[in-house]
């Protein structure tokens, strides 16, 4: 199961980037081959400020609707409006241009407390 | 695997849109073994079956099938079924996977001397072959499962010990075939057709595609859009209620909803437009007061929109009706539109 080294895991299956400032945040690898076929994203408002656990967008597959809570207390200071037209992307590049916002944490130090890449894929008995 | 009246049943393999395609397109296997046989025979039988079926079994001769509906002294739906005429006195129905014991309860209870109800459904493994490829798949295996010739749209064929039946139906809107087999059989059967759906382009499919297919043909799905408050005449279902003929449980109810009056009716949501998903139990608005909620929604993969059924008062169900659809507190402008919602 295909999860980088370089960003940090929630139980619930998002990933959080790493660097200063404001970082994105998206679905793992894993979560987007179970939801499959994402058909539909529903992105939060610019500058809507979420406590860690709150739900944030909504990611739909024909399948079933999935929240997607913010991993860290935090204010949204972009969203990824590619995947309004695009919603495939959080299929095909998860990690990547399928990124879904980006919040700039009330503590940064926050991030560093979630679960590294070994330890998410240690759930998987990998 | 989601759990299905006590089946732990595949919602999908390659992803509900790829599969769903897959069967427009060319064909795919459904595990049906979930659904349940019954025999019905003896001197009467059809007479019998009349009195319990809404549909008229005079339409049919040897080898034929028809849609038909099991229901309540209310009119209300127990179950939809189809019921093939093997003989004039014995009779093969496909029930619903989590009404069967409910309808041999039902049936039981009202048999008449000389009928006998006979509950196949654990002898049976079953597939759906659906797509416009089936009927060469099916040429593939033919001679090397024994299969009979593939009957006729809506027919019935046995092999000689009627350890295999092939009924020419589906619940896709594309032609196709379920075929009945020997329960010991089933690892290899099932791996002999899947290799030669493979071979047609095809693939294996889940409750996810199935649902996606039937609802956009809108093929109503018994427990979501059928229930026992409801009669087939709210549900559109009417063709299949033949009220000039024998006698049914429930007709009483049909004819007295008729004389005052079809209070609401099963009507086909089209979105205008973008949207999530539409989804069962999301809330439909006229003018901005909420009119009814659906009973089964989706996300088109033919049209790539939402679509849905929903029980509406029956002033508002006309095609054309402006509605709408509300989605986690947005609402999105739809309308009633014709069934089917797309062209097999």
């Amino acid at each position: 199961m295909n999860a980088p080294e370089n960003l940090r895991y929630q139980q619930s299956h998002e990933w959080i980037g790493t660097e200063n400032g404001a970082v994105p945040v998206g679905i793992t690898d894993h979560a987007q081959e179970e939801l499959s076929d994402v058909v539909y994203v529903e992105l939060p408002a610019i500058g809507a400020s979420f406590s860690k656990g709150d739900p944030v967008a909504v990611v739909e597959s024909v399948k079933a609707a999935s929240d997607i809570y913010a991993p860290v207390t935090g204010t949204v200071t972009e969203v990824n409006q590619v995947l309004e037209d695009n919603p495939g992307l959080v299929n095909s590049d998860p990690y990547g241009d399928g990124w879904i916002f980006k919040l700039e944490p009330g503590n940064p130090g926050d991030i560093g407390e979630l679960m590294d890449a070994d330890a998410y894929r240690a759930q998987f008995g990998q | 695997m989601v759990d299905f009246a006590g089946w732990e049943m595949p919602v999908q393999f390659a992803g509900i849109i790829p599969e769903h395609r897959t069967v427009r397109e060319a064909v795919g296997i459904f595990d049906i073994s979930h659904m349940g046989q019954l025999f019905v025979e003896g001197p009467g039988a059809a007479q019998w079956l009349d009195s319990m079926l809404t549909n008229d079994l005079a339409a049919l001769s040897d080898g034929q099938g028809q849609y038909s509906l099991l229901l309540n002294e209310r009119g209300g739906v127990i179950d939809d079924l189809i019921v093939y005429r093997i003989g004039a006195e014995r009779y093969f129905l496909v029930v619903n996977a989590s009404l069967r014991e409910q309808d041999t309860a039902w049936l039981g209870e009202h048999l008449t001397p000389g009928i006998e109800l006979i509950d196949s459904s654990d002898r049976f493994a079953a597939v759906a072959i659906q797509g416009p490829r089936s009927g060469d798949v099916y040429e593939a295996v033919r001679s090397g499962l024994q299969f009979p010739p593939l009957p006729p749209r809506n027919g019935i064929a046995r092999d000689a010990e009627e350890t295999t039946i092939i009924c020419r139906t589906g619940y896709t809107g594309e032609d196709g075939f379920e075929i009945f087999f020997p329960a010991q059989d089933a690892d290899s059967t099932y791996g002999t057709l899947l290799d030669a759906i493979s071979h047609a382009g095809g693939q294996a499919c889940g409750l996810g595609a199935r649902d996606s297919l039937r609802l956009e043909m809108g093929y109503p799905l018994n427990g979501n859009d059928l229930s026992p408050d409801r009669t087939p005449l709210e549900a559109g279902l009417g063709f299949f209620c033949k009220l000039d003929a024998a006698a049914f449980i429930g007709r009483e109810a049909l004819l007295e909803q008729k004389r005052n009056g079809i209070p609401s009716r099963l009507a086909a949501i089209a979105i205008i437009g973008k949207s999530p998903p539409p989804r069962a139990h999301y809330p439909v608005l006229a003018e901005g007061q909420r009119v009814g909620e659906l009973c089964s929604g989706t996300l088109s993969p033919s049209l790539s929109r939402g679509i849905g059924l929903a029980y509406l008062p029956a002033d508002l169900a006309g095609i054309g009706t402006q509605l709408e659809i509300e989605i986690r507190d947005r609402r999105f402008s739809a309308q009633v539109v014709k069934k089917p919602f797309a062209k097999s």
